[in-house]
Protein backbone atom coordinates (compact mmCIF):
# COMPACT_ATOMS: atom_id res chain seq x y z
CA UNK A 1 0.00 0.00 0.00
CA UNK A 2 0.79 3.36 -0.58
CA UNK A 3 2.33 5.63 1.91
CA UNK A 4 0.17 8.78 2.06
CA UNK A 5 2.02 10.75 4.90
CA UNK A 6 5.69 10.77 5.42
CA UNK A 7 7.28 11.94 8.76
CA UNK A 8 10.64 12.64 8.52
CA UNK A 9 12.31 13.37 11.88
CA UNK A 10 9.94 15.68 13.79
CA UNK A 11 10.53 16.91 16.90
CA UNK A 12 8.51 19.36 18.58
CA UNK A 13 9.02 22.07 21.61
CA UNK A 14 6.03 24.16 23.53
CA UNK A 15 6.48 27.63 24.66
CA UNK A 16 6.60 26.22 27.93
CA UNK A 17 9.53 23.88 28.11
CA UNK A 18 7.57 20.58 27.37
CA UNK A 19 9.69 18.91 24.77
CA UNK A 20 6.32 16.52 23.04
CA UNK A 21 7.60 15.09 19.94
CA UNK A 22 11.35 13.40 20.15
CA UNK A 23 12.70 12.94 16.50
CA UNK A 24 9.44 11.36 15.09
CA UNK A 25 9.51 8.86 11.78
CA UNK A 26 6.78 7.12 10.86
CA UNK A 27 4.91 6.51 7.38
CA UNK A 28 1.26 6.29 6.93
CA UNK A 29 0.06 4.30 4.36
CA UNK A 30 -3.32 5.03 2.76
CA UNK A 31 -6.66 3.55 3.10
CA UNK A 32 -6.22 1.78 6.07
CA UNK A 33 -6.91 2.64 9.87
CA UNK A 34 -3.59 3.71 11.97
CA UNK A 35 -3.70 4.17 15.47
CA UNK A 36 -1.62 6.20 17.84
CA UNK A 37 -1.66 5.01 20.98
CA UNK A 38 0.30 5.21 24.72
CA UNK A 39 -0.13 7.15 27.73
CA UNK A 40 -1.38 10.46 28.45
CA UNK A 41 0.93 12.97 27.53
CA UNK A 42 2.71 10.85 24.48
CA UNK A 43 2.45 13.60 22.00
CA UNK A 44 -0.65 11.78 20.29
CA UNK A 45 -2.64 14.71 20.26
CA UNK A 46 0.47 16.82 19.31
CA UNK A 47 1.24 14.81 16.35
CA UNK A 48 -1.86 14.84 15.15
CA UNK A 49 -2.35 18.58 15.53
CA UNK A 50 0.57 18.83 13.35
CA UNK A 51 -0.61 16.86 10.43
CA UNK A 52 -3.41 19.82 9.83
CA UNK A 53 -1.18 22.67 11.56
CA UNK A 54 -3.62 23.27 14.08
CA UNK A 55 -0.80 23.45 16.21
CA UNK A 56 0.36 26.74 14.34
CA UNK A 57 -2.45 28.79 16.48
CA UNK A 58 -0.85 27.62 19.87
CA UNK A 59 2.59 28.50 21.01
CA UNK A 60 5.13 26.37 20.23
CA UNK A 61 9.00 27.49 20.51
CA UNK A 62 10.52 24.86 18.22
CA UNK A 63 9.66 22.66 15.78
CA UNK A 64 11.92 20.70 13.38
CA UNK A 65 11.71 17.82 10.77
CA UNK A 66 9.36 17.18 7.39
CA UNK A 67 5.92 16.01 7.27
CA UNK A 68 5.08 14.80 3.74
CA UNK A 69 1.36 14.95 2.35
CA UNK A 70 1.52 13.48 -1.22
CA UNK A 71 4.93 14.86 -1.61
CA UNK A 72 4.30 18.37 0.04
CA UNK A 73 5.95 19.34 2.93
CA UNK A 74 3.39 20.51 4.81
CA UNK A 75 5.15 22.56 7.74
CA UNK A 76 6.69 25.07 4.91
CA UNK A 77 5.98 28.58 5.90
CA UNK A 78 4.56 28.92 1.97
CA UNK A 79 1.52 25.57 2.54
CA UNK A 80 -1.80 26.95 2.39
CA UNK A 81 -3.00 25.99 5.89
CA UNK A 82 -6.63 26.96 4.74
CA UNK A 83 -6.55 24.15 2.03
CA UNK A 84 -4.46 21.49 4.15
CA UNK A 85 -7.21 21.72 6.61
CA UNK A 86 -9.94 20.94 4.31
CA UNK A 87 -7.95 18.11 2.87
CA UNK A 88 -6.70 16.72 6.34
CA UNK A 89 -10.54 16.82 8.51
CA UNK A 90 -10.53 16.43 11.81
CA UNK A 91 -12.29 15.41 14.66
CA UNK A 92 -12.35 16.24 18.13
CA UNK A 93 -12.15 14.08 21.73
CA UNK A 94 -15.55 16.46 22.91
CA UNK A 95 -17.77 16.80 20.13
CA UNK A 96 -18.03 20.30 19.02
CA UNK A 97 -21.03 21.33 17.49
CA UNK A 98 -21.23 24.55 15.76
CA UNK A 99 -23.85 26.93 17.54
CA UNK A 100 -26.07 26.32 14.71
CA UNK A 101 -28.97 23.85 13.13
CA UNK A 102 -27.65 20.61 12.15
CA UNK A 103 -27.90 21.07 8.41
CA UNK A 104 -26.00 24.32 8.80
CA UNK A 105 -23.38 22.26 10.82
CA UNK A 106 -22.48 19.96 7.71
CA UNK A 107 -22.42 22.82 5.39
CA UNK A 108 -20.66 25.06 7.17
CA UNK A 109 -17.48 23.89 5.93
CA UNK A 110 -18.45 23.69 1.82
CA UNK A 111 -20.05 26.90 2.17
CA UNK A 112 -16.90 28.41 3.67
CA UNK A 113 -15.11 26.76 0.61
CA UNK A 114 -17.14 28.76 -1.60
CA UNK A 115 -19.79 26.19 -2.55
CA UNK A 116 -23.19 27.61 -2.20
CA UNK A 117 -25.45 25.76 -4.75
CA UNK A 118 -28.36 24.05 -2.30
CA UNK A 119 -28.26 21.23 -4.75
CA UNK A 120 -24.78 20.74 -4.01
CA UNK A 121 -25.33 21.35 -0.61
CA UNK A 122 -28.38 19.03 -0.03
CA UNK A 123 -26.10 16.02 -1.69
CA UNK A 124 -23.08 16.59 0.57
CA UNK A 125 -25.69 16.12 3.81
CA UNK A 126 -27.26 13.44 2.64
CA UNK A 127 -24.17 11.54 1.60
CA UNK A 128 -21.64 12.05 4.57
CA UNK A 129 -24.89 11.83 7.14
CA UNK A 130 -25.26 8.28 5.62
CA UNK A 131 -21.04 7.86 5.69
CA UNK A 132 -21.44 8.60 9.53
CA UNK A 133 -24.19 6.14 10.26
CA UNK A 134 -26.47 8.73 11.42
CA UNK A 135 -28.54 9.33 8.70
CA UNK A 136 -31.28 7.27 9.81
CA UNK A 137 -31.64 8.69 12.94
CA UNK A 138 -31.86 12.28 12.23
CA UNK A 139 -32.83 12.72 8.73
CA UNK A 140 -36.29 14.24 10.14
CA UNK A 141 -35.06 17.34 12.22
CA UNK A 142 -31.89 18.72 10.15
CA UNK A 143 -33.10 22.12 10.82
CA UNK A 144 -32.81 21.16 14.76
CA UNK A 145 -30.29 23.09 16.72
CA UNK A 146 -27.27 20.42 16.85
CA UNK A 147 -26.64 20.68 20.10
CA UNK A 148 -30.01 19.16 21.23
CA UNK A 149 -28.75 15.74 19.83
CA UNK A 150 -27.17 13.69 22.34
CA UNK A 151 -23.31 13.27 22.48
CA UNK A 152 -22.98 10.19 20.64
CA UNK A 153 -24.62 11.54 17.91
CA UNK A 154 -23.22 15.15 18.22
CA UNK A 155 -19.97 13.21 17.62
CA UNK A 156 -21.23 11.69 14.23
CA UNK A 157 -22.47 14.87 13.18
CA UNK A 158 -19.12 16.13 13.48
CA UNK A 159 -17.53 12.87 11.88
CA UNK A 160 -20.24 14.10 8.79
CA UNK A 161 -19.33 17.48 9.00
CA UNK A 162 -15.48 16.78 8.56
CA UNK A 163 -16.83 13.94 5.53
CA UNK A 164 -18.71 16.92 3.94
CA UNK A 165 -15.62 18.34 2.56
CA UNK A 166 -14.47 15.58 0.90
CA UNK A 167 -10.97 15.45 2.60
CA UNK A 168 -8.09 12.83 2.12
CA UNK A 169 -7.14 12.12 5.70
CA UNK A 170 -9.67 12.02 8.55
CA UNK A 171 -7.67 12.67 11.93
CA UNK A 172 -9.74 11.10 15.10
CA UNK A 173 -8.57 12.17 18.54
CA UNK A 174 -10.38 10.28 20.92
CA UNK A 175 -13.52 10.20 19.43
CA UNK A 176 -15.41 7.95 21.41
CA UNK A 177 -14.14 9.12 24.74
CA UNK A 178 -17.61 10.19 25.78
CA UNK A 179 -19.54 7.90 24.93
CA UNK A 180 -21.51 5.13 25.39
CA UNK A 181 -20.87 1.10 23.96
CA UNK A 182 -23.09 1.37 21.36
CA UNK A 183 -22.26 4.95 19.94
CA UNK A 184 -18.42 3.67 20.27
CA UNK A 185 -19.79 0.32 18.17
CA UNK A 186 -21.15 2.42 15.50
CA UNK A 187 -18.52 5.31 15.04
CA UNK A 188 -15.65 2.61 14.71
CA UNK A 189 -17.60 0.16 12.16
CA UNK A 190 -18.16 3.57 10.53
CA UNK A 191 -14.28 4.01 10.20
CA UNK A 192 -13.84 0.12 8.61
CA UNK A 193 -16.23 1.48 6.03
CA UNK A 194 -14.04 5.12 5.61
CA UNK A 195 -10.79 3.37 5.36
CA UNK A 196 -11.71 2.36 2.00
CA UNK A 197 -12.47 5.92 0.82
CA UNK A 198 -10.08 7.58 3.02
CA UNK A 199 -6.30 7.48 5.00
CA UNK A 200 -7.52 7.13 8.96
CA UNK A 201 -5.68 8.30 11.97
CA UNK A 202 -7.27 7.74 15.08
CA UNK A 203 -6.16 8.21 18.70
CA UNK A 204 -7.98 5.65 20.40
CA UNK A 205 -8.89 6.52 24.35
CA UNK A 206 -8.07 3.16 25.24
CA UNK A 207 -5.65 0.06 24.46
CA UNK A 208 -8.82 -2.18 23.76
CA UNK A 209 -10.24 0.23 21.17
CA UNK A 210 -6.58 0.67 19.68
CA UNK A 211 -6.58 -3.35 19.28
CA UNK A 212 -9.91 -3.65 18.09
CA UNK A 213 -9.36 -0.78 15.09
CA UNK A 214 -5.73 -0.93 13.88
CA UNK A 215 -4.24 -1.79 11.02
CA UNK A 216 -1.41 -0.61 11.65
CA UNK A 217 -0.18 0.97 15.37
CA UNK A 218 2.36 3.15 16.90
CA UNK A 219 3.13 3.13 20.41
CA UNK A 220 3.74 6.13 21.74
CA UNK A 221 5.57 6.95 25.25
CA UNK A 222 6.68 10.05 26.29
CA UNK A 223 7.09 12.22 23.10
CA UNK A 224 9.45 9.24 21.79
CA UNK A 225 7.60 6.93 18.82
CA UNK A 226 8.50 3.31 20.71
CA UNK A 227 7.17 0.82 18.28
CA UNK A 228 5.32 1.12 14.58
CA UNK A 229 3.89 -2.03 12.85
CA UNK A 230 1.14 -3.76 11.69
CA UNK A 231 -1.65 -3.77 14.49
CA UNK A 232 -1.59 -7.53 14.80
CA UNK A 233 1.94 -7.74 15.47
CA UNK A 234 1.86 -5.02 17.55
CA UNK A 235 -0.62 -6.37 19.89
CA UNK A 236 0.17 -10.01 19.78
CA UNK A 237 4.02 -9.95 19.25
CA UNK A 238 5.54 -6.81 19.91
CA UNK A 239 9.30 -6.41 19.61
CA UNK A 240 9.82 -3.91 22.90
CA UNK A 241 9.45 -4.83 26.14
CA UNK A 242 7.53 -1.13 26.84
CA UNK A 243 5.16 -1.73 24.21
CA UNK A 244 4.72 -5.47 25.66
CA UNK A 245 3.68 -4.20 29.16
CA UNK A 246 1.70 -1.16 28.13
CA UNK A 247 -0.46 -3.63 26.09
CA UNK A 248 -0.85 -6.26 28.31
CA UNK A 249 -1.70 -3.61 31.39
CA UNK A 250 1.43 -3.79 33.13
CA UNK A 251 1.70 0.05 33.45
CA UNK A 252 -0.35 2.88 31.95
CA UNK B 1 -17.68 27.73 70.09
CA UNK B 2 -20.55 25.98 67.78
CA UNK B 3 -22.75 28.63 68.97
CA UNK B 4 -21.02 31.59 68.06
CA UNK B 5 -20.26 30.27 64.93
CA UNK B 6 -24.07 29.53 64.26
CA UNK B 7 -25.10 32.86 64.94
CA UNK B 8 -22.43 34.32 63.15
CA UNK B 9 -23.92 32.22 60.38
CA UNK B 10 -27.55 33.31 61.14
CA UNK B 11 -26.18 37.36 61.31
CA UNK B 12 -24.40 37.35 58.33
CA UNK B 13 -26.90 35.43 56.02
CA UNK B 14 -29.26 38.12 57.73
CA UNK B 15 -27.45 40.72 56.49
CA UNK B 16 -26.30 39.86 52.70
CA UNK B 17 -30.12 38.93 52.20
CA UNK B 18 -31.17 42.44 53.53
CA UNK B 19 -28.56 44.40 51.34
CA UNK B 20 -29.91 42.24 48.55
CA UNK B 21 -33.22 42.84 49.72
CA UNK B 22 -32.48 46.96 49.85
CA UNK B 23 -31.42 47.30 46.06
CA UNK B 24 -35.44 46.37 45.39
CA UNK B 25 -36.56 48.77 48.00
CA UNK B 26 -34.28 51.28 46.85
CA UNK B 27 -35.33 51.05 43.45
CA UNK B 28 -39.35 51.00 44.25
CA UNK B 29 -38.80 54.03 46.47
CA UNK B 30 -36.93 55.66 42.91
CA UNK B 31 -39.85 55.03 40.78
CA UNK B 32 -42.61 55.92 43.47
CA UNK B 33 -40.95 59.27 44.46
CA UNK B 34 -40.85 60.00 40.65
CA UNK B 35 -44.59 59.11 39.77
CA UNK B 36 -45.06 61.18 42.75
CA UNK B 37 -43.34 63.99 41.57
CA UNK B 38 -44.21 63.97 37.66
CA UNK B 39 -47.60 62.27 37.24
CA UNK B 40 -49.12 65.59 38.48
CA UNK B 41 -48.04 67.54 35.22
CA UNK B 42 -50.93 65.08 33.50
CA UNK B 43 -53.32 67.57 35.26
CA UNK B 44 -51.57 70.36 34.81
CA UNK B 45 -50.29 71.24 31.63
CA UNK B 46 -53.01 69.48 28.72
CA UNK B 47 -51.46 66.85 27.07
CA UNK B 48 -51.50 68.65 22.93
CA UNK B 49 -48.88 71.24 25.06
CA UNK B 50 -47.01 68.39 26.16
CA UNK B 51 -46.85 67.18 22.68
CA UNK B 52 -45.91 70.28 21.17
CA UNK B 53 -42.95 71.54 19.89
CA UNK B 54 -41.94 74.67 21.96
CA UNK B 55 -40.00 74.30 25.15
CA UNK B 56 -40.26 77.65 26.78
CA UNK B 57 -41.09 76.88 30.53
CA UNK B 58 -41.15 80.56 31.43
CA UNK B 59 -43.84 81.25 29.32
CA UNK B 60 -45.53 78.29 30.31
CA UNK B 61 -44.33 76.27 27.06
CA UNK B 62 -43.87 72.59 27.75
CA UNK B 63 -43.68 70.85 24.85
CA UNK B 64 -41.12 67.89 25.82
CA UNK B 65 -41.24 66.68 22.19
CA UNK B 66 -37.56 68.23 21.41
CA UNK B 67 -36.16 67.05 24.33
CA UNK B 68 -37.12 63.17 23.59
CA UNK B 69 -35.74 63.58 20.21
CA UNK B 70 -32.87 65.23 21.06
CA UNK B 71 -31.96 62.61 23.18
CA UNK B 72 -32.96 59.78 20.58
CA UNK B 73 -30.72 61.12 18.17
CA UNK B 74 -27.91 61.85 20.87
CA UNK B 75 -27.77 58.19 21.53
CA UNK B 76 -28.57 56.85 18.22
CA UNK B 77 -25.41 58.77 17.04
CA UNK B 78 -23.32 57.48 20.50
CA UNK B 79 -24.34 54.11 19.30
CA UNK B 80 -23.47 54.27 15.95
CA UNK B 81 -19.82 55.19 16.73
CA UNK B 82 -19.77 52.46 20.34
CA UNK B 83 -21.21 49.38 18.88
CA UNK B 84 -18.53 49.07 15.92
CA UNK B 85 -15.54 50.61 17.06
CA UNK B 86 -16.48 48.49 20.93
CA UNK B 87 -16.92 45.48 19.02
CA UNK B 88 -14.31 45.59 16.79
CA UNK B 89 -12.26 46.50 19.84
CA UNK B 90 -13.30 43.65 21.60
CA UNK B 91 -12.74 41.38 18.76
CA UNK B 92 -9.54 42.48 18.02
CA UNK B 93 -8.46 42.25 22.07
CA UNK B 94 -9.95 38.64 22.69
CA UNK B 95 -9.27 37.15 18.83
CA UNK B 96 -5.98 38.48 17.26
CA UNK B 97 -3.88 40.47 19.77
CA UNK B 98 -0.78 38.98 21.01
CA UNK B 99 -0.38 38.54 24.53
CA UNK B 100 1.59 40.98 25.99
CA UNK B 101 -0.45 43.60 23.95
CA UNK B 102 -3.83 42.42 25.58
CA UNK B 103 -2.20 42.84 28.91
CA UNK B 104 -1.61 46.52 27.88
CA UNK B 105 -5.08 47.28 26.14
CA UNK B 106 -7.59 45.84 28.69
CA UNK B 107 -6.54 47.70 31.93
CA UNK B 108 -6.02 50.95 29.71
CA UNK B 109 -9.71 50.73 27.70
CA UNK B 110 -11.04 50.16 31.34
CA UNK B 111 -9.28 52.98 32.98
CA UNK B 112 -11.09 55.05 29.73
CA UNK B 113 -13.77 54.13 31.41
CA UNK B 114 -13.17 55.67 34.59
CA UNK B 115 -12.69 58.72 32.93
CA UNK B 116 -14.51 61.86 34.50
CA UNK B 117 -17.16 63.25 32.15
CA UNK B 118 -16.75 66.38 32.59
CA UNK B 119 -13.09 65.99 31.38
CA UNK B 120 -14.67 64.45 28.15
CA UNK B 121 -17.07 67.25 27.87
CA UNK B 122 -14.20 69.82 27.82
CA UNK B 123 -12.02 68.37 25.37
CA UNK B 124 -15.28 68.55 23.30
CA UNK B 125 -15.98 72.13 24.13
CA UNK B 126 -11.92 72.91 22.99
CA UNK B 127 -10.76 69.97 20.61
CA UNK B 128 -13.97 68.41 19.35
CA UNK B 129 -16.20 71.11 18.79
CA UNK B 130 -14.07 73.29 16.92
CA UNK B 131 -12.82 70.61 14.79
CA UNK B 132 -16.74 69.54 13.56
CA UNK B 133 -17.44 73.20 12.84
CA UNK B 134 -14.42 73.90 10.78
CA UNK B 135 -14.60 70.84 9.09
CA UNK B 136 -17.96 70.45 8.01
CA UNK B 137 -18.06 74.63 7.62
CA UNK B 138 -21.05 75.07 10.14
CA UNK B 139 -22.09 78.04 11.85
CA UNK B 140 -21.50 76.22 15.48
CA UNK B 141 -19.53 73.20 16.18
CA UNK B 142 -21.55 72.85 19.34
CA UNK B 143 -24.27 70.12 17.67
CA UNK B 144 -25.72 66.45 18.47
CA UNK B 145 -22.57 65.26 15.82
CA UNK B 146 -20.55 66.44 18.58
CA UNK B 147 -21.80 64.61 21.35
CA UNK B 148 -22.75 61.75 19.68
CA UNK B 149 -19.40 61.37 18.89
CA UNK B 150 -18.42 62.10 22.54
CA UNK B 151 -21.10 59.87 24.45
CA UNK B 152 -20.07 56.96 21.70
CA UNK B 153 -16.58 58.06 23.30
CA UNK B 154 -17.76 57.37 26.73
CA UNK B 155 -19.51 54.04 25.75
CA UNK B 156 -16.93 52.53 24.31
CA UNK B 157 -15.23 51.13 27.50
CA UNK B 158 -18.58 49.68 28.78
CA UNK B 159 -19.03 47.59 25.87
CA UNK B 160 -15.48 46.66 25.42
CA UNK B 161 -14.60 45.01 28.69
CA UNK B 162 -18.42 43.05 28.38
CA UNK B 163 -17.98 42.20 24.60
CA UNK B 164 -14.80 41.25 25.82
CA UNK B 165 -15.47 39.35 28.81
CA UNK B 166 -18.59 37.44 26.76
CA UNK B 167 -16.01 36.33 23.30
CA UNK B 168 -13.48 35.16 26.22
CA UNK B 169 -15.80 32.47 27.77
CA UNK B 170 -16.25 30.80 24.26
CA UNK B 171 -14.74 27.77 24.58
CA UNK B 172 -11.45 27.21 22.60
CA UNK B 173 -12.56 24.11 20.87
CA UNK B 174 -15.24 25.76 19.28
CA UNK B 175 -12.61 28.13 17.24
CA UNK B 176 -10.57 25.18 16.96
CA UNK B 177 -13.53 23.13 15.76
CA UNK B 178 -13.75 26.31 13.09
CA UNK B 179 -10.32 26.39 12.16
CA UNK B 180 -10.10 22.50 11.89
CA UNK B 181 -12.92 22.66 8.72
CA UNK B 182 -10.89 25.56 7.06
CA UNK B 183 -11.92 28.73 8.43
CA UNK B 184 -10.31 31.99 8.28
CA UNK B 185 -9.34 33.29 11.52
CA UNK B 186 -11.82 35.80 9.75
CA UNK B 187 -14.35 33.43 9.30
CA UNK B 188 -14.10 31.92 12.30
CA UNK B 189 -14.92 35.14 14.06
CA UNK B 190 -17.90 36.42 12.09
CA UNK B 191 -19.61 33.14 12.11
CA UNK B 192 -18.47 30.95 15.26
CA UNK B 193 -17.19 33.01 17.66
CA UNK B 194 -19.44 36.51 17.75
CA UNK B 195 -22.46 33.91 17.27
CA UNK B 196 -22.01 31.86 20.11
CA UNK B 197 -21.09 34.88 22.33
CA UNK B 198 -24.19 36.31 21.13
CA UNK B 199 -26.20 37.50 24.56
CA UNK B 200 -23.38 38.61 26.06
CA UNK B 201 -22.36 40.98 23.18
CA UNK B 202 -26.22 41.88 23.27
CA UNK B 203 -25.58 42.90 27.23
CA UNK B 204 -22.71 44.92 26.30
CA UNK B 205 -24.32 46.99 22.98
CA UNK B 206 -27.46 47.52 25.64
CA UNK B 207 -25.28 48.64 28.82
CA UNK B 208 -23.03 50.93 26.43
CA UNK B 209 -26.83 52.37 24.88
CA UNK B 210 -27.57 52.89 28.75
CA UNK B 211 -24.56 54.59 29.24
CA UNK B 212 -25.31 56.96 26.21
CA UNK B 213 -28.70 57.51 26.89
CA UNK B 214 -28.04 58.86 30.80
CA UNK B 215 -25.27 60.52 30.37
CA UNK B 216 -25.52 64.27 31.32
CA UNK B 217 -22.70 66.29 31.79
CA UNK B 218 -20.69 65.69 28.56
CA UNK B 219 -23.74 65.89 26.58
CA UNK B 220 -25.05 69.32 28.26
CA UNK B 221 -21.63 70.70 27.40
CA UNK B 222 -21.39 70.49 23.94
CA UNK B 223 -24.71 69.83 22.48
CA UNK B 224 -25.21 73.32 22.51
CA UNK B 225 -28.83 72.94 24.44
CA UNK B 226 -31.37 74.17 21.55
CA UNK B 227 -34.41 72.82 22.13
CA UNK B 228 -35.58 72.20 18.80
CA UNK B 229 -37.63 68.82 17.64
CA UNK B 230 -34.50 66.82 16.07
CA UNK B 231 -36.30 64.12 13.38
CA UNK B 232 -34.07 64.99 9.94
CA UNK B 233 -31.09 63.49 9.40
CA UNK B 234 -29.85 67.20 8.93
CA UNK B 235 -30.43 68.10 12.37
CA UNK B 236 -27.85 66.09 12.98
CA UNK B 237 -25.82 68.99 12.29
CA UNK B 238 -27.31 71.71 14.34
CA UNK B 239 -27.36 71.80 18.28
CA UNK B 240 -29.84 69.49 20.19
CA UNK B 241 -31.12 69.46 23.89
CA UNK B 242 -31.62 66.31 25.66
CA UNK B 243 -33.86 65.28 28.32
CA UNK B 244 -31.13 64.97 31.12
CA UNK B 245 -29.58 67.87 29.96
CA UNK B 246 -32.61 69.76 30.78
CA UNK B 247 -33.46 68.21 33.87
CA UNK B 248 -29.44 69.09 35.04
CA UNK B 249 -29.37 72.46 33.47
CA UNK B 250 -33.15 73.49 35.17
CA UNK B 251 -33.93 71.45 38.06
CA UNK B 252 -31.18 74.01 40.56
CA UNK B 253 -33.74 77.40 39.23
CA UNK B 254 -37.31 75.97 39.71
CA UNK B 255 -39.47 76.76 42.41
CA UNK B 256 -40.24 74.04 44.44
CA UNK B 257 -43.86 72.28 43.64
CA UNK B 258 -44.69 74.47 40.42
CA UNK B 259 -45.79 73.55 36.93
CA UNK B 260 -42.06 73.69 35.85
CA UNK B 261 -41.33 71.46 38.86
CA UNK B 262 -43.27 68.99 38.04
CA UNK B 263 -42.77 68.84 34.19
CA UNK B 264 -38.87 68.14 35.04
CA UNK B 265 -39.75 65.02 37.24
CA UNK B 266 -41.88 63.86 34.65
CA UNK B 267 -39.63 63.92 31.61
CA UNK B 268 -37.24 62.10 34.52
CA UNK B 269 -40.36 59.64 34.19
CA UNK B 270 -40.13 59.10 30.82
CA UNK B 271 -36.59 58.81 30.48
CA UNK B 272 -36.87 55.76 33.09
CA UNK B 273 -39.33 54.21 30.91
CA UNK B 274 -37.28 54.22 28.16
CA UNK B 275 -33.98 53.51 29.56
CA UNK B 276 -36.24 50.40 30.96
CA UNK B 277 -37.94 49.88 27.74
CA UNK B 278 -34.55 49.72 26.37
CA UNK B 279 -33.24 46.89 29.09
CA UNK B 280 -36.47 44.63 29.22
CA UNK B 281 -35.76 44.44 25.02
CA UNK B 282 -32.68 43.55 25.47
CA UNK B 283 -32.89 40.78 28.58
CA UNK B 284 -36.03 39.22 26.69
CA UNK B 285 -34.03 38.67 23.88
CA UNK B 286 -30.75 37.40 25.81
CA UNK B 287 -33.90 35.58 27.59
CA UNK B 288 -35.41 34.25 24.81
CA UNK B 289 -32.25 32.93 23.27
CA UNK B 290 -31.66 31.07 26.72
CA UNK B 291 -34.41 29.72 26.73
CA UNK B 292 -34.77 28.02 23.28
CA UNK B 293 -31.17 26.54 24.29
CA UNK B 294 -32.69 25.07 28.01
CA UNK B 295 -35.35 24.01 25.90
CA UNK B 296 -33.61 21.74 23.28
CA UNK B 297 -30.50 21.13 26.04
CA UNK B 298 -33.87 19.03 28.11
Amino acid sequence: MADKIIIENLSLTYADGVESLRNISLNVPENAVSVLFGPAGGGKSTLLRCLNRLNDLTEVRASVGRILIDGENILDPKTDVIALRRKVGMVFARPVVLPMSIRQNLTYGLELAGENRKSRLDEAVERSLKLAAIWDEIKDRLDDPAIALSGGQQQRVCLARVLALQPEIILLDEPTSGLDPISTGKVESALQELKKEYTVILVPHSVQQAARTADYAAFFLQGELVEYGEGKTIFTTPREKRTEDYVTGRFG
Amino acid sequence: MEKTLNWREFLITRLVRASGYSAIVFVALIFFFLLREGLPTLGEVPISTLLSLRWYPIENYFGILPLVTGSIMVTLGATMVAVPFGIGTAVYISEIAPRWMREILKPLVELLGGLPSVVLGFLGILVLSPFVRTLLDLPTGLTALTGSLLLGGIAVPTVVSIAEDALDSVPRSYREGAWALGATRWQTIWRVTLPAAKSGVLTAIMLGVGRAIGETMTVMMVTGNAPVLAVTPGSLFSPVRTMTATIAAEMGEVANGSIHYHTLFFIGMVLFIISLAVNVAASSVVFRSKQRAERVLS
